[in-house]
């Protein structure tokens, strides 16, 4: 069997390192030792394939479900999922959790004090169609306080998990609001060197896609890495 | 809009709320082909803390070495009762277990078989992008000619060597950093 075709590395300075100072629980958490590279072999170019799985009736629309209206702001977000070489990725899972409009999650562990909204759940699943496009109705959530410093505020921000075609594409990320003031303050934002990388990650106002009388809509666009290319091939 | 991959963000503390849906700690279904194994451990900081709201997520060949996934277009069969995909998060002592079946070999660079192995991430609260390792099964003749391993600096292989205490069970536990620090890949 001839050597199969690897991922893309990533362009310099657009991942976080694992250890990140100004992000304190990366001190101790992150790996120390430097990664040993390997070849992709057909264990990191398979992986799980969720576009069969069965998801929740309401998954794609997070404030549906439950007896009454989720409190907050409605909004939609949408956007494609490619990869690197600009091919969509079609039949996508892509798991999305956030917290709520008054900035609580509904966890355990989260004890801000904020109160919980028994219409919001903050789950939702949605598969990407056939040009890799998404879409689900959520509420804007809100700021919250984390310990990471003194008067640490973690900006807006809706979680993004996908695994894509194969292992070595996994991705989970956060996606922000555009003009959050809290950005600039935020260390695990600013984990990322790159200005422009860290920048993607901010979604944008989406005017074609906000539905008059009903909602806005915030459009985030997300890359998984690539495999290497014959210039031209396809 | 630009073709640069994405940029990875930590999962955080509260991913429970999203990824449960996808828990599975029985990788193998009940009919699946194969030695049924169960795994074991814990996952570690760099204080030797056991680090209890930490994800791995297990992806494995079934016992004849094909991964269900078009890109593997190798002779050995399916099972239809065997995905190969597992989700585990860490309880209060920091500790996973997942049962499966030991997986086959698989094709690995040069035409040679790679050592059976299941490829894990591991997500957590304070780690900004997966890190990705692999479990081995301790005493498998087939470790000394995998191709991967052999990247591995023989004083670190130990980290990535599941071990067997008998009935099935094998223990691998996941050290972030420190003296025993779990090798981790880039690929």
């Amino acid at each position: 069997m001839s050597d199969l075709k690897g991922y893309r590395k990533p362009w310099w300075h657009t991942q976080p390192e694992y250890v990140h100072p100004a992000y304190g629980s990366t001190v101790k958490r992150g790996p120390l030792q430097p990664l040993i590279e390997i070849p992709a072999t057909l264990s990191e170019v398979t992986g799980p394939v969720f576009s069969a799985t069965t998801i929740g009736k309401h998954a794609a629309d997070l404030t549906a479900g439950h007896a009454g209206e989720s409190i907050g702001e409605r909004i939609i977000v949408t956007g494609r999922v490619l990869d690197e070489n600009g091919k969509a990725l079609s039949n996508t899972l892509l798991e999305i959790w956030q917290c709520n409009a008054a900035g609580r999650y509904l966890h355990e562990g989260d004890l801000h004090d904020a109160p919980l909204d028994p219409n919001f759940t903050g789950l939702g699943q949605v598969v990407t169609d056939a040009e890799g496009r998404y879409r689900f109705t959520t509420i804007r959530p809100g700021e919250y306080p984390w310990r990471n410093h003194y008067n640490a505020w973690r900006p807006a921000h809706i979680h993004f998990s996908l695994f894509g075609e194969a292992f070595a594409q996994r991705l989970v990320t956060q996606m922000y609001f555009p003009g959050d003031p809290l950005l600039p303050f935020d260390p695990i934002f600013n984990c990322i060197a790159d200005e422009k990388a860290r920048n993607r990650l901010v979604s944008s106002l989406d005017w074609e896609n906000s539905k008059s009388e009903f909602a806005l809509a915030y459009r985030f666009d997300i890359v998984l890495r690539g495999r290497h290319q014959t210039p031209w091939e396809k | 809009m630009s073709f640069q991959a994405t940029t990875s963000q930590t999962v955080g503390p509260y991913f429970r709320i999203g990824l449960s849906p996808l828990y599975r700690n029985e990788v193998a279904g009940l009919q699946a082909a194969g030695t049924r194994i169960r795994i074991s451990g814990r996952v570690f900081d760099g204080n030797g803390a056991a680090v209890p709201d930490a994800l791995i997520e297990v992806w494995q060949a079934n016992a004849a070495g094909r991964y269900r996934h078009p890109e593997d277009q190798g002779a050995a069969p399916l099972d239809a009762d065997f995905v190969g995909f597992g989700r585990i998060p860490t309880g209060a002592d920091g500790g996973f277990q997942f049962s499966t079946i030991k997986p086959g070999r698989v094709a690995g660079p040069g035409g040679c078989l790679q050592a059976p192995h299941i490829v894990v991430s591991v997500l957590m609260r304070g780690i900004l992008k997966r890190a990705l390792t692999r479990i081995y099964f301790g005493g498998e003749p087939a470790n000394a000619e995998d191709a991967v391993l052999a990247l591995v600096p023989a004083s670190r292989r130990d980290t990535l060597m599941a071990q067997s205490d008998g009935e099935g069970h094998y223990r691998w536990d996941i050290h972030m950093q420190g003296e025993h620090e779990t090798v981790f890949f880039a690929v």
